[in-house]
């Protein structure tokens, strides 16, 4: 059985010149523990499709199910980090935005510090735990959401262009450091981005939206052995095949 | 590796971005010199005119005598006897203002329906001056301390509602999703996310807020029939010509306003919101 099913969602926007569409009719599924890419050029709807699994926004039609039972809104089974560096709360320090779930959940502060400090370790940041937000890089902070965004134990992380505001570098080395987070941690992930390369190297199935109205084009499983070398012969055949699938659009994204 | 062990590595770790700038005695000198600056080319000034006798020295006294009238008055006990009273009325007076101002704005900024009722009235009652109501008060609340504290926190809550509504407004919607994608109910994502995320923005409602204190308590206690307090004092002493008295008393408000504003309004902001990178120092 999928552990994410999306049947024949759309979401239209109602704004002052009439009802646009955000999203029509996307349907795909996710198994348990899968790592999927949502590719697509800007305003194709990636984001707002994962704003509805992530229970932000109810879809106009359609349904999604996630281990069989219809969400409704936000809920704990999914874990959400954003592109935004502001995500994190700037009044609690690395620490204390990590155990913020656990605190919702009533686990105890010892506990909960424990756990908080193996997700900080997870994502090599545990020589910050009392840092606050602003004394972190960008590839920092997000890292620190990555922490946070599991350590509650969602099974379910969605990930909205995360690495998208970092530098060329740091960015190629937070892909590993979450590729190495996946791997341990066995998430089904959602990952939208607009960059085909860091799709290639994360995903193992790639699913291709287009824009007006946001649409699924098509999948594309990646088969490759991992840990990837984005400078392989098949890695870049990949590319080329998703980038001919996105029209060139993306690419230059 | 317990938390213990990753807290004592984090200390140990001597990262300069993270270090803050340790404040030397220089330091302090300086920064003590900067503010006494301006003080002291005003200071010059006014002894040269007073000393010029451009006016009578009954009305423009010096410097010295000032400070005379001031140390005087300050042994004899009568200047602190006025600053107490006065403080009083300020503390109790503002801190009606911050918790109803606060309250309020915060239901403004987080309800439609209070944001419908209180926003047309705050609108139109906030620009009044708010010794407009003075003589209203004290016919409804009688002369004396009450209705003095009552005006008091009247006027100076606008500051502190209109700040506080601004503030929560202006909490990063990312925050509120955070908090919500990880469980958190509307209570706890009010103590724990709004509140924090407003609090630069509840700060400078304080401080309006104190100032605006300040302006309408000298004026009242003068109207209010009140024995003691500063601004009965200064009004007081104008019957005499009294013009030193008058500038010690203006003294003891800017001595007073400072002191809040360096050891209260300041280290507050230094342990919180400049903390946190929320504002800058």
């Amino acid at each position: 059985m999928p552990h994410i099913e999306i049947r024949d969602v759309s979401l239209i926007y109602d704004t002052p010149s009439g009802s646009v569409p955000g999203v029509q009719g996307v349907s795909f599924s996710i198994e348990p523990s899968e790592f999927l890419c949502i590719v697509g050029p800007s305003g194709c709807g990636k984001s707002t499709l994962l704003n509805i699994i992530a229970g932000f926004l109810m879809p106009t039609g359609g349904e999604i199910r996630i281990g069989g039972k219809i969400i409704t809104g936000h809920g704990m089974d999914r874990g959400v980090v954003f592109q935004d560096f502001a995500q994190l709360f700037p009044w609690r320090t690395a620490l204390a935005n990590v155990t913020f779930g656990l605190e919702m959940k009533g686990i105890s502060k010892a506990e909960r510090e424990k756990i908080a400090l193996e997700q900080l370790r997870l994502v090599k940041l545990d020589k910050f735990v009392r840092s606050y937000p602003h004394h972190l890089s960008g590839g920092m902070q997000q890292r620190v959401a990555i922490a946070r965004a599991l350590a509650y134990n969602p099974s379910v992380l969605l990930m909205d262009e995360p690495f998208a505001a970092l530098d060329a570098l740091t960015r190629d080395e937070m892909q590993r450091l979450l590729a190495d987070v996946w791997r341990e941690t066995k998430k089904t992930v959602i990952y939208v981005t607009h960059n085909v390369a860091e799709a290639v190297y994360l995903a193992d199935r790639v699913v291709v939206m287009t824009p007006h109205p946001g649409t699924v084009k098509t999948e594309i499983p990646i088969r490759l052995a991992r840990p990837r070398d984005p400078l392989s012969v098949e890695f870049l055949e990949h590319q080329k095949e998703l980038l001919r699938h996105l029209g060139g659009e993306a690419g230059k994204a | 590796m317990t938390l213990r062990d990753a807290v004592t590595a984090e200390t140990a770790r001597a990262d300069v971005a993270l270090a803050t700038p340790a404040r030397g005695i220089g330091d302090r000198l300086r920064s003590a010199a900067l503010t006494a600056y301006p003080f002291v080319v005003v200071g010059a000034m006014w002894e040269i005119v007073a000393h010029l006798g451009i006016f009578p020295p009954r009305l423009f006294p010096t410097l010295e005598e000032v400070a005379a009238t001031f140390v005087r008055l300050t042994v004899m006990g009568i200047l602190p006897h006025h600053a107490l009273e006065t403080l009083a009325r300020l503390s109790a007076g503002f801190a009606l203002a911050a918790v109803a101002g606060v309250v309020i704005g915060i239901a403004m900024g987080r309800s439609r329906r209070a944001e419908d009722i209180f926003l047309p009235l705050v609108s139109i009652i906030a620009p009044i001056p708010g010794i407009a109501y003075a003589p209203l008060f004290l016919l409804w609340f009688g002369l004396g301390n009450f209705a003095t504290v009552l005006l008091v926190g009247f006027a100076s809550s606008f500051a502190v509602i209109i700040n506080t509504w601004t503030g929560v407004k202006a909490v990063k919607e990312i925050w509120v999703r955070s908090a919500q994608s990880m469980g958190a109910d509307n209570r706890r994502l009010f103590r724990l996310v709004i509140l924090p995320g407003a609090l630069p923005y509840i700060f400078t409602g304080l401080r309006l807020g104190m100032a605006q204190a300040w302006r309408i308590l000298v004026v009242v206690e003068m109207l209010a029939g009140v024995q003691w307090g500063l601004g009965w004092m200064i009004f007081g002493a104008r019957e005499f010509l009294n013009t030193d008295v008058m500038l010690a008393g203006v003294a003891v408000i800017g001595i007073i306003g400072l002191v809040l504003e360096k050891h209260v309004f300041q280290r507050l902001e230094d342990y919180t919101v400049v903390r946190w990178g929320m504002m800058e120092q």
